[in-house]
């Protein structure tokens, strides 16, 4: 049994060690986040981690190192035969992943086998290829990566999918959404975005469901760029939204993710084997096409009371401004001829609304008359970060007018008809 | 009579306790409601990693069966309890208790506490897991003079409540869960059932130093790890009742006991039991037993075990715990209804004629048992799997298992004894940093030990030692303290929790019935000279039926003071007067006031003075 400082052990090693007068023996865990500097993590053999101070240049004996490492076999069900090919695009969210018992430390799923081991229902509903492009909680998507999970998206749909399924992060799950309803012009099959609102290591994740419907979606006769979620608290039915008019609009909760300015598209009871995605179009022989790119030099500008003509300068260095305006689409009158500057100067600047339901509507007030006529683009019912997304997009469309692009309906991201 | 010493008993207690405080990791009040709310339905899913080696079709079976129903009152539940929002810090309150028990037993209290996850999967947490965190270790805690090591403090959330089991579909209340508890282990050092309760008592009397901590059926719950030298470790979850701790020691280790003599005759008898299950259906071609008949018109099979050598055994002597049921708890585990064995046959419409035919069937002789078991065949398979297995282990003695208390002492099979839980960090709960100085304002603000309080009870109220710690043992100790405080009488007031109460309990009254602000006006009653201490037994009576104070004596039929001072004065006139009373029976009423009133004026109020000499009156013309 070697004795060795406390820093030469390494995390899994099974040590112990003496602090005033009292013996400590476990193994040796990652430093927890917000544990103190001078605090070591150590699991217990009755599996409770305690946090112990410890001096500097304490001494610990190494009882064993690296226990907790067993692999264990991943035991895999036979995918049945002829069962559809569906692609799972993993992007860094934690749809599938399973914990290291020892550590606590989340592995996210990375190969089919892995995939199918933590989710073995998935053998009996498709013939799944998984294939990890990127590693990244969604708050770190940039613009740029929506085009290599659009390029990515593209590639499976003409190699054989019936149907792709792209695991994301919730949080900004929206705008890949968006990005990928705009980049692919010809979307012949289903492409499904799907997230999880509890991780996927807890028990009681919604990730287990949330996937199985998106599984269901994917194989299902329809195209279109689609997100998954749980419909309600319960875990028994998913709801399937269009991907330019779904918000999350909760924090935490599992039916955090809402169709906005649109009825959903259907719904899915993975467990009951239900499913309705009545009048959505169906797949075509089609090869996937992609159209434009993205613009990442877009601000987005949220009117309050307190906006000022800085800030608006301030957002008129960019390509492009969306404007988040109160009630139907306002913004304070002294500040329209700021925007007229930044309009004639040929930045584009469209109008959106924070009540996020409803129309913007610039003909009901003077303020609105106003805006139009320094050249604001009104958006219609578009939600604001889809209208960021398209402004995005619609900068890089050569040989079209930015604002016809904007006011014509792309991808389904305007509606005429609301009924609430 | 057991002699425990000699059979090595070891005893070792796990105490949790509801605090009084809002709930561990959200803002609701930590109270129990009527109301059911809206519900919500979770399927929970053990994920391979942490059940470790699990096939795939079983985790596809059990995610199939699992539907949970949660009821979400809004009164004693929000997001959090849904698990739909993530836990905030842990309770101060909570933690303090917790911090507070643990320097009470000279613990050592962890630099940084961490929330761990125990994976639970029956439901009874909406995540999945019970959050739980090591506070402290290695206290003691002083009882009768013994050393009794607590090598563990934990601070950690409740369960939901299970209301119903609706076929698959559990019902769980959400109002229990999140309610902090703090659990208590003690070594395996405990040497007698009443140690036990002993312990126990001392454990509880520490937490309600605290003056936190919730008080009533169920709010404290006791874990029983009970072993003799020559059985095992076996684990009693969920105690309810302090009283009975000793009855589940006793009849535990007579079960071993019995379970140790039944191998002793196994061995000299060379049982063996045979692996194969035998297709038995033909016998009963014809059969009587209506369970089998129905079995069979549904496509079930009957099948048998031979278990060479247990005949007599299954059943045993009237009274004490026999292999048969031990058999029939494990089959049951499989989801079947039950099993038959030979002992207990004839039985059920089974006849004579068909045990024979089984016996002849299997070759069995006079020495040997069988089991019936009536199921689909893969079902019967299953749990005949489960009965060859608890049979092979008689042959070797008592088995480690975790067993359910029941209300009466016994106890039901649960599952083996499980090694270390399975635990990982709780990752959205900070961990609790313990420094010098929170320490340090902790201590000064210790609650008075039970050592302390006793020694104050002697010297402020003039209780007698045992007195005092009867109060203490039995948790009466706060209660009393704040009776006394407020109208005196220690000595009436100690002897009415010390044996008025458990004279009504022997008669089936339940204690538990009478909130302290009764007993605390019945008191305040009795003090301002509403009645004799006497009077105090039957107003309990109906206090313990619900009635308020006031209805109770009423009801009761008790007098205050006055009255009865009133009534001995007019009885004596009255007595003296008797010849007077039968010549003029009700006009004597008149004459007799005068008497009355000339003795009593000033002394009583006037209009009761009258009722009760008319009553008196009245009740001798008639008598007469
Ligand atoms: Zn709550």
């Amino acid at each position: 049994m070697r004795e060795v400082p406390l820093t030469e052990a390494s995390v899994g090693d099974k040590i112990r060690l003496e602090i005033e007068g009292r013996e400590y023996i476990g193994i040796l865990m990652p430093h927890h986040r917000f544990s103190g500097d001078d605090t070591i993590t150590l699991k217990l053999e009755n599996g409770y981690n305690i946090g112990l101070k410890v001096a500097e240049g304490t001494m610990v004996k190494l009882l064993e190192s690296d226990v907790d490492r067993v692999e264990s076999t991943l035991d895999i069900p036979e995918v049945e035969e002829d069962k559809p090919n569906i692609s799972i695009i993993g992007t860094g969210g934690t749809i599938a992943s399973y914990v290291e018992y020892g550590t606590g430390a989340v592995h996210p799923a990375e190969t089919a086998a892995e995939i199918l081991y933590s989710n073995p229902e998935i053998a009996v509903r498709c013939d799944p290829k998984v294939d990890i492009i990127l590693s990244k909680l969604s708050e770190d998507i940039t613009p740029k990566d929506w085009v290599t999970i659009a390029d990515a998206v593209l590639e499976e749909l003409n190699s054989g999918a019936e149907g792709v399924v792209v695991a994301h992060g919730t949080d900004t799950m929206g705008y890949t959404a968006a990005a990928l309803s705009f980049l692919l012009d010809q979307v012949p099959k289903p492409v499904v975005l799907v997230g999880s609102q509890r991780s996927s290591d807890r028990p009681s994740s919604d990730a287990h469901l949330n996937l199985l419907a998106a599984i269901d979606v994917a194989k299902s006769n329809t195209r279109g760029v689609y997100v998954v979620m749980h419909e309600t608290i319960d875990d028994k039915r998913c709801a399937v939204h269009h991907g330019t008019k779904v918000r999350k609009m909760h924090t935490s909760r599992r039916d955090a993710f809402k169709s906005i300015n649109r009825e959903q598209a259907g719904w899915v009871e993975p467990l009951d084997n239900g499913l309705d995605l009545k009048g959505l179009p169906e797949k075509e022989e089609k090869v996937a096409t992609r159209m434009g790119s993205i613009e990442p030099e877009v601000a987005l500008v949220y009117v309050t009371p307190a906006l000022t003509e800085e800030d608006l300068q301030y957002a008129g260095k960019k390509k492009g401004i969306v404007l988040v305006g109160t009630g139907l689409g306002h913004m304070r009158s002294e500040l329209i001829s700021t925007l007229k500057e930044i309009i004639t100067d040929g930045t584009p600047v469209v109008m959106t609304s924070q009540c996020l339901y409803g129309t913007v509507n610039c003909y009901v007030y003077t303020n609105g008359r106003k805006l139009l006529e320094a050249g604001v683009i009104p958006c219609g019912d578009m939600l604001p970060e889809t209208a960021l997304v398209k402004l995005m997009w619609a900068l890089t469309i050569i040989g079209q007018d930015v604002k016809e692009t904007m006011i014509t309906d792309a991808a389904g991201e305007i509606s005429n008809r609301r009924m609430e | 009579m057991m002699d425990y010493k000699e059979l090595g008993l070891r005893v070792g207690l796990e105490v949790h306790q509801q605090l009084d405080t809002g709930k561990l990791f959200c803002k609701c009040p930590s109270e129990l409601v009527e109301e059911e709310g809206n519900e919500t339905i979770r399927s929970l899913r053990a994920t391979a990693s942490e059940m470790g080696e699990l096939d795939p079709a079983a985790i596809i079976e059990a995610a199939k069966g699992h539907r949970f129903i949660y009821q979400q009152p809004e009164s004693s539940s929000c997001l959090v309890e849904l698990d739909e929002e993530p836990p905030g810090e842990p309770n101060e309150d909570a933690m303090d208790i917790a911090l507070k028990m643990s320097l009470l037993m000279g613990s050592k209290v962890m630099d940084e506490i961490h929330f761990m996850r125990k994976i639970v999967v029956d439901g009874s947490n909406t995540t999945g897991f019970q959050r739980t965190a090591l506070v402290a270790m290695d206290g003691t805690l002083e009882v009768d003079g013994k050393d009794i090591g607590i090598p563990t403090i934990c601070l950690e959330e409740d369960a939901a409540r299970n209301i119903d089991d609706h076929g698959d579909n559990k019902i769980y209340r959400l109002d229990r869960l999140g309610i902090p508890l703090v659990e208590i282990v003690t070594s395996p050092v405990i040497e007698s059932p009443e140690e036990a309760r002993e312990v126990a008592q001392t454990i509880g009397g520490l937490l309600r130093a605290t003056r936190k901590v919730k008080r009533g059926l169920g709010t404290i719950r006791e874990d029983v790890n009970i072993s003799i030298t020559k059985g095992s470790r076996v684990e009693i979850k969920g105690v309810q009742d302090l009283k009975m701790l000793p009855e589940y020691v006793k009849i535990e280790v007579e079960r071993q006991v019995n379970l140790l003599d039944i191998r002793e005759a196994l061995i000299s008898k060379s049982a063996a039991v045979d692996p194969d299950m035998v297709d038995v259906q033909q016998i009963f071609k014809g059969t009587e037993s209506t369970i089998i008949k129905n079995n069979i018109k549904k496509d079930k099979g009957v099948y048998a075990l031979k278990l060479k050598g247990f005949a007599s055994l299954l059943r045993g002597e009237e009274g004490e715990p026999l292999l048969g049921p031990e058999l029939a708890a494990y089959a049951k585990t499989t989801g079947i209804g039950g099993i038959f064995h030979s002992d207990e046959l004839p039985a059920y419409g089974i006849t004579e004629e068909e045990v024979q035919d089984i016996s002849e069937f299997l070759s069995l002789d006079k020495n040997d048992a069988f089991i019936l078991i009536s199921e689909e065949e893969d079902k019967a398979s299953a749990a005949a799997d489960r009965v060859i297995e608890r049979a092979e282990m008689a042959l070797e003695g008592v088995p480690g298992e975790t067993r359910n208390a029941q209300l009466d002492g016994s106890t039901v099979y649960l599952r083996p004894i499980s090694g270390g839980a399975r635990m990982y960090p709780e990752t959205d709960v900070p961990p609790f940093r313990v420094d010098d100085e929170l320490l340090k304002s902790t201590e000064e603000d210790l609650p008075e030990t039970p050592k302390e309080r006793l020694k104050r009870y002697a010297e402020e109220y003039d209780l007698n030692l045992q007195q005092s710690r009867q109060l203490f043992r039995k948790g009466y100790d706060l209660i009393f303290e704040e009776i006394v405080d407020n109208t005196g009488n220690p000595s009436v007031v100690a002897n009415t929790f010390l044996q008025t109460f458990p004279e009504l309990e022997k008669e089936g009254y339940d204690m538990n019935n009478i909130e302290d602000d009764k007993l605390k006006s019945l008191f305040k009653k009795f003090s301002d000279g509403g009645f004799a201490k006497e009077g105090i037994l039957d107003i309990i009576k109906e206090l313990v039926e619900g009635k308020s104070v006031e209805e109770a004596i009423d009801s009761a039929g008790i007098e205050s003071v006055d009255a009865l001072y009133v009534r001995e004065a007019i009885t004596k006139i009255l007595d003296e007067r008797e010849g007077f009373v039968n010549e003029r029976g009700l006009s004597a009423l008149g004459p007799i006031m005068g008497v009355v009133m000339k003795e009593l004026r000033g002394k009583a109020d006037g209009e009761m003075v009258s009722n009760i000499l008319k009553e008196e009156l009245a009740k001798r013309v008639s008598d007469g």
